[in-house]
């Protein structure tokens, strides 16, 4: 996480500037503190959609089999380092032009997903499906386990150092400027929030409009009752560990080129912070996962423009805590229907 | 010779099933015949919702075979044949037959055709009730929508597929009377729609063999009359076989063409329902009588 540290620093530091310049005047300090708050948003919504989507794969496989997948943010570091070996062999053969950049680019996210679900679909088969009959726990164990397993292999692999891309898309768009303070909106924050706002689009379809949506839903409610209708529940359960490693894989090449490094425990983190978002949003409850996402990468940012960096972590489960204090279920989550 | 034994649908030998130390079901045998509405009846915690969920794949019956064909297959030429292999089916020109003990749950609806209903529903209680039965029609649209990407892309095959199944699941919903309720929340259905629902759902399937679990529990005698025709229509107009565990005699006795009883896991009566509800072991075991002194005792009070 260091890049995305520094990258933070630089955010608050854009901040201290302008506080300076603007001084204590009425409505100077007003609009200034307008246009950090809308370059700050930006940051926010561009952090929270690469939460709500690792956080679509908690919830999802949450609601399905009842089980907390430890595992999946490291299933999302595998991804960025599946997208950094794509997109730097694409660019050794190929140059670093421009066309050649997007090519790279989307090679790297299809191949990442791809390769990503492949994970997931395996640690489904090896170490959990057979631990499904059993005590609640076994699963949780099995899970954190994995976890461990595909960090180390990274490590072993990839080596215990920063990987970094070459930088990339380094233009913004000057959105407007006032009192010495640019708002800006990079290419990559565009890239990130359309690439998102898309497969969320086709993912909500997929869930609501076709079979597999409808046979997902159904297994969520009573899997026993959806397999007597014929549904295959155990390859229903593996296509969602496929789909939410999909999306992990989407948000890994996110993270990848947003921040331009990757290391192998950067699953973690970013893991345990989707993870919140699962739970805040209601977990269970996909358009909650993204909510949950957006308000913690929202939370995360503000806290660290206008209070302490330090302490952004600290406010992020602070709220958390609050919510589920008021409201258990999470902000949209159901509250628990009794199975007959 | 009766139906049952002529043209079976369904043929349940020595099962047995042991939880632990309990013996819920214990060497039954019987069958069931193809057209018939065969009745299972038994005083409560007799076995007989084990027997269901035996049937259906729920559990894995300790001992026992259970034998279920479509056509005209011969059950008795095939079976040991079939028992002797690893396989679970086996198909000929005349038919197929499934050895449902060694289906996983899925396949013994998905493959050989069995549904069920339960005493408790179970709905899917959070979707529509047209989405219910959407569910039922999972495998074949599972396979139009290719898998998925032809519903992704809105192919055409996969919507006239999606549009016939929404037809076929209007069909049930007017035989139900259920047509106006299409868009609610399964779970917000009064019961005895509810009970409804879940046997429009089994129906989606399109089942040979239905199993329903009470059906008639909790439902007015009105209701119950209504539920009579519907089970008649089913097996008249669609071919489907019916088993049913029932405690409402009249149910019973006005519906079913067989009628076996069970009593602590075991059989102890197995005939039409006039030959069953004159049976002394049935009276006795519905009446709770010890022994056969008692139960002579009771026929001779009641003037049998």
């Amino acid at each position: 996480m260091v890049a995305a540290n520094e990258k933070e620093i630089s955010a608050e530091a854009g901040v201290k500037k302008s506080r300076v310049k603007t001084g204590e005047n009425g409505w100077e300090a007003f609009s200034s503190t307008m246009e950090v708050f809308v370059q700050q948003l930006i940051n926010g919504v561009t952090l929270g959609a690469v939460y709500g989507l690792i956080a679509i794969g908690y919830t999802m496989v949450f609601g399905i089999i009842g089980m907390v997948n430890f595992a999946h943010g490291d299933v999302f570091m595998i991804s960025a380092f599946v997208a950094l070996i794509v997109f730097m062999a694409v660019t050794a053969f190929l140059g670093m032009g421009a066309g050649v950049i997007f090519l790279a680019l989307m090679l790297a996210l299809l191949i990442s997903m791809v390769v990503t679900a492949l994970y997931s679909w395996t640690i489904e088969r090896v170490a959990y499906r057979k631990l499904r009959g059993s005590f609640r726990l076994a699963p949780l164990i099995s899970a954190i386990g994995m976890s461990i397993l595909l960090m180390n292999f990274v490590q072993v692999s990839q080596g215990a150092r920063n990987k970094p891309i070459p930088p990339i898309m380094r233009d913004t768009i000057h959105l407007f400027e006032r009192n010495g303070f640019q708002v800006a909106i990079s290419y990559k924050q565009v890239m990130i929030i359309v690439v998102t706002a898309l497969l969320l689009g086709i993912f909500w379809y997929v869930v609501q409009k076709t079979p597999l949506g409808r046979a997902q839903r159904a297994c969520e409610q009573d899997a026993k009752m959806a397999a007597l209708l014929g549904i295959n529940v155990d390859r229903t359960i593996a296509v969602t560990f496929i789909m939410g490693a999909a999306l992990a894989a989407v948000a890994g090449t996110m993270f990848l080129t947003y921040y331009g490094v990757v290391h192998f425990s950067d699953g973690f983190v970013p893991g345990v912070k989707a993870f919140t978002a699962a739970v805040l949003g209601g977990i269970g409850s996909l358009p909650g996962a993204v909510l949950g996402g957006l308000l913690i990468g929202l939370i995360e940012t503000f806290w660290s423009a206008y209070f302490s960096i330090d302490y952004k972590d600290v406010a992020a489960f602070s709220i958390l805590a609050i919510v589920l204090i008021f409201m258990p279920q999470g902000l949209l989550g159901k509250p628990e229907v009794e199975k007959v | 010779m009766s139906n049952w034994e002529k043209d079976p649908i369904l043929k349940v030998e020595h099962l047995t099933m042991r939880f632990g130390g309990l013996v819920a079901i214990n060497n039954l045998s019987f069958t069931a015949g193809r057209g018939d509405i065969t009745a299972l009846i038994g005083p409560n915690g007799a076995g007989k919702t084990t027997v269901f969920n035996c049937i259906t794949g729920f559990y894995k019956p300790t001992v026992g075979r259970m034998s279920l064909r479509h056509g005209h297959i011969d059950i008795d030429a095939h079976v040991e044949a079939l028992t002797d292999t690893a396989g679970d089916s086996v198909t000929t020109p005349e038919g197929s037959l499934y050895l449902l003990e060694r289906m996983p749950d899925f396949q013994v609806s998905a493959r050989a055709k069995v549904a069920r209903t339960f005493q408790n529903i179970r709905l899917f209680s959070g979707m529509t009730v047209l989405e219910n039965l959407m569910v039922a029609q999972h495998n074949p649209l599972m396979v139009a929508s290719n898998w998925t990407l032809g519903g992704l892309l809105g192919l055409a095959g996969f919507r006239n597929r999606e549009k016939a199944a929404i037809e076929t699941a209007k069909y049930w919903l007017e035989k139900t009377k259920l047509i106006d309720r299409a868009d609610d929340p399964a779970g917000d259905l009064p019961y005895g729609d509810q009970r409804r629902l879940e046997i429009a759902r089994a129906m989606c399937t399109e089942p040979v063999l239905l199993c329903l679990d009470e059906p008639a529990a909790g439902l007015n005698p009105k209701e119950s009359l209504e539920l009579n025709t519907l089970l008649r229509a089913i097996r008249d107009d669609h071919g489907t076989s019916l088993l049913l565990i029932e405690h409402d005699m009249s149910v019973v006795m006005e519906i079913s063409d067989h009628v076996v009883v069970l009593d602590y896991g075991t059989k102890i009566s197995d005939g039409t329902p006039d030959h069953v509800q004159n049976d002394p072991k049935v009276i006795a075991a519905y009446l709770g009588a010890e022994d056969e002194a008692e139960v002579e005792k009771i026929e001779a009070e009641v003037g049998l």
